[in-house]
């Protein structure tokens, strides 16, 4: 009846997880009591459960990867603990069967729910506003997009407490993936999980792709897009591009495991190193899925705050478009040391070095905006200041690994793990922390408090030199990745200094929960009124804060790059307002198949997971049913009355003029 | 300003750790005992130090360009239009590209001269390369001597100044093959035949183990490199030999297989010299690896070694690791699955 699940699947025995789940449920319990006491529940499910608005999707995004951060975090300081203790012998306070869990799960946490979801929020909140846009090309699939992503986030925190989560490492490589190796169902959550969220992953690359492509406004030529919106345009094309090879691998990987297939196995004709090329094709793109929109953000960042056009904006443009060709031709240099030829090696080689020329070409960008502009040094410029230099050692560092004979040595090593969390924190944590201060204000309507949000950076900063420079001496001495225990005393050192580094990101991550309690509580002497708060430079800022659902009351048109800049400037450095006459403007309706198809999703995975055919079974006619019940529905859009425009827009100018 | 304090912070943690990469002088990478390692040292240092024609001038200039161009400093230009320069931007692309032409040189040649296959010719000084051949098993290293007919575990010894080709395959999951002080580490897949040429110029007692995370007793898969003189080793050689254990193919490999963490070092002599070739063979179209792990092999201990049982002893198949593996209640067993 319950397949493989019994009670035997929770784990008693374990008291870190027992106290987690409990204050998970207890948490929960608090906040549906909350929202019952206070009767939400109607605005939350018509507001924003069911929402196709671009914004509160973002919105939602984004509260989701804060959770889920704070959830990779935990992992991140158990390991660093454990490994601070488990010297000489000692065995620290994670068995293997719990801490390989830990790892996998940071991983595949602080990559798939806790980036993406960053960079999927902000491209939400951004990108429609940035070309002049109602919404996106396909309101019902973004609104279906987050919800299966949501889908995939509660099968990994099921698997926290409902048996277990895969021991193989993020990327789950075969064989040890296999049945024979896993026969658990921590492989299968990770399967689950990753494919659900992978399918809105997919829709959303699709959506943004056609919705930047179709959906400018009018004189927005290619060349006249904000960065953020070129960068967003390439990271969706990879998402294009890439995700489907992730969803085919996993799909069989699924065969191998459910039918007893052998596409990755040990015998039977089976090839665990196609598996390796395979999960790389996808996965090195996906870093670069990562990177750009966070490149993006440091673009807009920099020449807001210069007061500056953005020094390069061609050159910009083409260093995106090269990294984004690139990025599929040097998926290889993840596995030298499998043993192809040299001709082979030296070919990734050579082409992952290839990528650091546009990407200098970048920093330097960057850095020529700065020079003669008049640079205000707010927590966003702090973010990307750090990642100027974070991120550029972090590359050195990947240009090191890119070398096939050095990286004989340096693979698997924890250079490895220090190398991308210098890229990854350096980069793009601190371009999604700089985007999230800096498009706060265009969402809410009030900016984040300044004070701690720069405290945040010098913790992250500090912290994350801190924990990471040691993993690079420590890798000279012969430290791999993935340890659970080591037998050589004379690396502890080192190892509690990284553990000190992320007790310092911890305080970083506490003044961003501070920053955002004391934003709301001063949320009235923070408001922003006029929808510019830091004198922009694009569309988003030339319609109010925060953002009115149909986002613009006229479509604008633009004429040069930065146009809205230039409309201050022609306007006597004031933003031109909205003017009668306005007309009745084409909305999407709310949904409810979203939600719903992602829980029979949910439903289905989870019994998958345990082998529940029947529960298969009622999943699947679920999602399928709600799905068609989408198709098949007719009403999906509606007019928005020229007066109700009217009378918004009154409003906002009335507070513009109030102010002045 | 204010952040003068916390910029000099962040320098002197900077500086901090140089002296962390100091003390790395003796550490295993830039310490190599063989000529592949010192070949990569020199490589990495040379690497290194070319990228830091464009690394220090991006970080001086953004220190620089930042506190120069700061709001309030009405003493510095301020070009808020200018957007482009032609000289500007030859200069960002020029300088990356030849440095990265350079290292794409570097790196041809170094793919090349470093290639993990090609078999290291011995110099005048140096004795006539020999071969060993090694095996990731769950978690622990088989080390086969062919043509001495004996085989180790979690120990390997060779002569100082002999070339020695190790052939690297597994007989479970993926592992890789590393001795960081001697240099390149390989893959260990199973069914597939890799190769690493490696040296040592030194005796030592050289620390070796899989980099490539394998499961629950990864962390225990270590062993050690005895490198002493031919007369040393060959004094090891007889000690093995003088072993009373055989390894036959399939039933004693295959109990050897058997999951274990944290392994002991053991000796086998009466070594079949087919051995090694026998355990690709088993993967491959008409082998019979899954036959024989059905039925030599107990993964009895696999669940036990995950929760901390099975740690220190070679031998965790006993019934009360298992019985402790069941109290911790693991629902995933084949039995809870019917």
């Amino acid at each position: 009846m319950l397949g493989k699940l019994s009670l035997e699947a929770i784990p008693f025995h374990e008291p870190i997880i027992m106290v987690t789940v409990a204050a998970i449920v207890l948490g929960g319990l608090a906040i549906v009591g909350a929202i019952t006491y206070f009767k939400k529940w109607g605005y939350l499910w018509h507001e924003w459960l069911t929402s196709i608005d671009h914004k509160k999707l973002g919105i939602m995004y984004f509260l989701v990867a804060l959770v889920m951060l704070i959830r990779g975090f935990a992992d991140a300081i158990m390991m660093r603990s454990q490994l601070a203790m488990a010297s000489a012998g000692a065995e620290g306070f994670l068995p293997p069967h719990h801490y390989d869990q830990i790892f996998t799960a940071h991983g595949v946490i602080m990559i798939f729910f806790v980036a993406m979801p960053m960079v999927i929020g902000l491209m939400n909140l951004v990108v429609p506003l940035q070309i002049g846009a109602r919404d996106v090309a396909f309101p019902f699939l973004n609104n279906l997009s987050f919800w299966l992503f949501a889908a995939g986030v509660v099968l990994v925190n099921i698997s926290l407490f409902v048996g277990e989560f895969a021991q193989t490492g993020w990327l789950a490589y075969a064989p040890l993936s296999g049945k024979e190796y896993s026969p658990g169902v921590g492989v299968d959550y990770w399967i689950w999980a990753l494919q659900i969220s992978g399918i809105g992953t997919t829709l959303t690359g699709i959506n943004f792709f056609v919705t930047i492509l179709k959906m400018r406004t009018k004189g927005m030529t290619l060349f006249r897009m904000p960065i953020f919106t070129w960068t967003s345009l390439c990271a969706n094309i990879l998402i294009i591009a890439s995700f489907p090879i992730l969803t085919a691998t996993i799909a069989l990987l699924t065969l191998d495991r459910y039918l007893g297939m052998h596409f990755f196995t040990n015998d039977f004709g089976g090839n665990m190193m196609m598996y390796v090329n395979l999960i790389w094709a996808w996965g090195h793109p996906e870093v670069y899925i990562l990177i750009l929109p966070a490149f993006g953000v440091f673009s807009e960042v920099i020449s807001t705050f210069a007061r500056k056009r953005l020094f390069g904006y061609g050159t910009m443009v083409w260093a995106t478009v090269a990294i984004t060709f690139l990025s599929f031709i040097v998926w290889l240099h993840h596995f030298f040391t499998m043993g192809a030829g040299a001709n082979v090696n030296a070919f990734f080689g050579i082409a992952t070095m290839i990528i650091a020329i546009p990407t200098g070409v970048k920093i330097f960008n960057w850095l020529f905006t700065m020079f003669r502009g008049r640079l205000e040094f707010t927590s966003p410029v702090l973010w990307t200041l750090g990642f100027i230099i974070t991120f550029t050692l972090g590359g050195m560092t990947g240009v090191m690994l890119a070398l096939p004979a050095a990286n004989f040595v340096l693979h698997n090593s924890l250079f490895v793990i220090a190398h991308f969390h210098n890229v990854i924190i350096g980069g793009v944590v601190f371009g999604m922390l700089a985007g999230l201060t800096f498009w706060f204000p265009k969402a809410f309507g009030f900016t984040l408090n300044e004070k701690w949000g720069k405290r945040s950076f010098w913790c992250w900063i500090i912290g994350f030199y801190v924990a990471f420079m040691p993993l690079y001496v420590l890798s000279f001495f012969g430290a791999v990745r993935r340890m659970q225990s080591y037998e050589n005393g004379d690396w502890q050192p080192f190892m509690i200094i990284a553990w000190v580094g992320a007790v310092i990101i911890l305080c970083g991550i506490a003044c961003t929960v501070i920053q955002f309690i004391v934003s709301i509580r001063d949320r009235k002497k923070n408001q922003d009124v006029t929808g510019d708060p830091w004198g922009g430079r694009t569309l988003e800022w030339s319609t109010s804060s925060p953002a009115p659902f149909y986002n613009f009351a006229h479509l604008p048109e633009v004429n040069d790059i930065d146009d809205f800049w230039d409309q201050k400037q022609r306007n006597g450095g004031k933003a031109p307002l909205s003017k009668p006459p306005y007309q009745d403007i084409h909305m999407p309706k709310n949904t409810w198949e979203g939600p719903i198809i992602a829980l029979f999703a949910t439903v289905a995975g989870f019994a998958l997971v345990w082998h529940i055919w029947w529960l298969v079974i009622v999943g699947g006619i679920g999602t399928f049913a709600a799905f068609m019940a989408r198709v098949f529905r007719e009403d999906v859009d509606y007019y928005v009355p020229a007066a109700e425009v009217e009378r918004i827009e009154r409003e906002h100018q009335q507070r513009v003029e109030m102010q002045a | 300003m204010r952040r003068n304090p916390t910029l000099r912070m962040l320098g002197v943690l900077l500086l901090l750790s140089l002296p962390l990469l100091l003390a790395g002088c003796s550490s295993a990478l830039l310490d190599p005992k063989g000529q592949i390692g010192e070949e990569q040292r020199t490589l990495i240092l040379t690497a290194f130090g070319l990228m830091q024609i464009v690394v220090i001038p991006v970080i001086v200039m953004t220190l620089l360009f930042a506190w120069r161009y700061r709001r309030s400093n009405r003493d510095a230009t301020y070009t808020p239009d200018w957007a482009h320069s032609n000289k500007i931007e030859a200069v960002v692309w020029f300088i990356p590209m030849v440095i990265i032409a350079f290292l794409a040189v570097l790196t041809w040649y170094t793919s090349h001269s470093l290639d993990p296959h090609k078999s290291i010719v011995p110099a005048e000084d140096q004795q006539e390369p020999m071969e060993i051949q090694a095996v990731s098993l769950d978690w622990k290293w088989l080390f086969i001597y062919p043509e001495q007919g004996i085989a180790t575990v979690n120990e390997v010894a060779f002569p100082e100044d002999t070339p020695v080709r190790f052939r690297v395959t597994s007989g479970s999951v993926m592992n890789a093959f590393f001795i960081p002080r001697l240099g390149s580490q390989i893959y260990a897949m199973a069914g597939m035949d890799n190769d690493v040429h490696l040296v040592a110029d030194e005796p030592g007692v050289y620390e070796g183990r899989s980099t490539n995370y394998s499961g629950a007793g990864f962390s225990g898969m270590t062993f050690e490199a005895q490198v002493g003189t031919q007369e040393e080793f060959d004094a090891w050689v007889e000690e093995a030999k003088a072993s009373s254990n055989s390894l036959n193919f399939p039933e004693e490999y295959y109990a050897l297989a058997s999951p274990s963490a944290n392994n002991e070092v053991e000796y086998f002599s009466d070594v079949p010299s087919s051995l090694y070739e026998q355990i690709l063979k088993s993967f491959h179209a008409g082998g019979n690896h899954a036959e024989y792990m059905e039925e030599y092999v107990d993964n009895s201990a696999r669940e036990a070694i995950g929760h901390g049982g099975g740690h220190g002893e070679s031998e965790s198949h006993g019934d009360e690791s298992h019985s402790d593996s069941e109290s911790h209640g693991e629902p995933m067993s084949a039995e809870a699955a019917e």
